[in-house]
């Protein structure tokens, strides 16, 4: 009754939000927070920003947080559930339109669209960093960090994994 | 760089099967660390020669502004073009399946050693990169804004970012107002610029 229950609620949660995922997966993060940490209770704060860093650690689409998300929730059903609901919907009207618009047109609107949701979706991600930023257990020695890894990846190339596994051996020596 | 304007010039390969799709999409998943789109460009312009980057581009383009992640609507969209509802299904699955059994093992690793103090301070200072990554995309991404001096998208951006990071309002309806806004905004604008 109650494993319905939750997997009803990951449902709609994520069938609603596949649709609402402007710019990518990333923009998405501060309504799964609202929901997950806020309004369902399903887990805390620092457990949310933990399955986002593991997301990030996996190989794959950023996207597939929500699968820890779901797996938390309902367990492997849960994940199951979540993953479809959250790619389903978009995955379906992706494939509509490309049917139907078929081949790129001279058409303005696509261009239009793309640059009115450029800064919305500028503003979804800053709420992301924000979110995870201010999450728990985050020391002084954690905030410097963060600015390192903002700095170095604006400012170079370096490889984003290089600098994660970086923040998990300081993490692991006791350092954060 | 320069491999990529000698596939700009060849002749695309010939399509692959519905097999072939999956296997090309669960290498470019399986080897994407960190986002998968770099991967993907990489497999389906240099290495495959399926598209051509300006043919990619477009496609990427389409992506970017449908809503969802931009790398499984990449999978439809590339796969449909190839395949057909089969190959858009086969490419789909092959970018997904994979990753989502291990990010599922993950997630019981994580519910059983969670708690564990040194992986918990490991998991923090992982957190800490992430957020400090996000925080580098987002000042990346409004650098062709600030060069346009354009006041109306940092108007949208910082309306968004009180909207759902500071008042956390739910997404949808912020996005029914902000967007349609947003587009008419830019219309105008460029309708007065022309």
């Amino acid at each position: 009754m109650s494993q319905d229950h939750d997997l009803l609620s990951l449902a709609t949660t994520f069938l609603v939000l596949s649709l609402f995922a402007v710019g990518g997966a990333l923009s998405a993060l501060p309504e799964m927070h609202r929901i997950a940490v806020e309004a369902q209770h399903w887990m805390t704060n620092s457990e949310f920003a933990d399955m986002v860093a593991i997301a990030q650690l996996s190989p794959g689409p950023n996207v597939l947080v929500v699968t820890l998300i779901g797996y938390h929730v309902a367990g492997v059903l849960g994940a199951l559930v979540a993953t479809l609901s959250m790619v389903g919907p978009s995955a379906t009207l992706a494939f509509i339109v490309s049917r139907t618009i078929d081949r790129s047109s001279d058409a303005e609107w696509p261009r239009l669209l793309q640059n009115a949701l450029v800064p919305v979706s500028i503003g979804l991600m800053a709420a992301s960093a924000m979110i995870l930023g201010l999450s728990p257990g985050q020391s002084w020695l954690a905030v410097v960090l963060m600015i390192a890894a903002a700095a170095l990846s604006f400012s170079s190339k370096v490889n984003p994994m290089l600098l994660m596994l970086a923040g998990a051996v300081l993490g692991f020596a006791g350092l954060i | 760089m320069s491999s990529e304007s000698v596939a700009s010039t060849t002749a695309p390969s010939a399509p692959p099967g519905a097999v072939g799709l999956f296997i090309a999409f669960a290498k470019m998943s399986l080897m994407g660390f960190g986002g998968v789109m770099v991967w993907a460009r990489r497999a389906i312009v240099e290495q495959h020669r399926w598209l051509t980057a300006e043919e990619f581009n477009d496609t990427f383009a389409l992506c970017h502004f449908l809503p969802g992640p931009n790398i499984v609507n990449l999978s439809v969209v590339f796969g449909a073009r190839l395949g057909g509802l089969p190959g858009a299904i086969a490419s789909f699955l092959g970018l997904l399946l994979p990753p989502v059994i291990i990010v599922t093992v993950l997630g019981v690793l994580y519910t059983q050693y969670g708690q564990f103090e040194r992986l918990q301070h490991a998991l923090t200072g992982v957190v800490a990169v992430t957020a400090g990554l996000f925080l580098g995309t987002v000042v990346k991404m409004m650098q062709p804004l600030w060069k346009q001096r354009s006041i109306v998208g940092f108007a949208f951006l910082g309306a968004v970012f009180v909207a759902v990071g500071i008042f956390r309002l739910p997404l949808p309806p912020v996005l029914l107002v902000a967007v349609p806004l947003s587009v008419a905004v830019t219309w105008l604008l460029r309708r007065r610029g022309a």
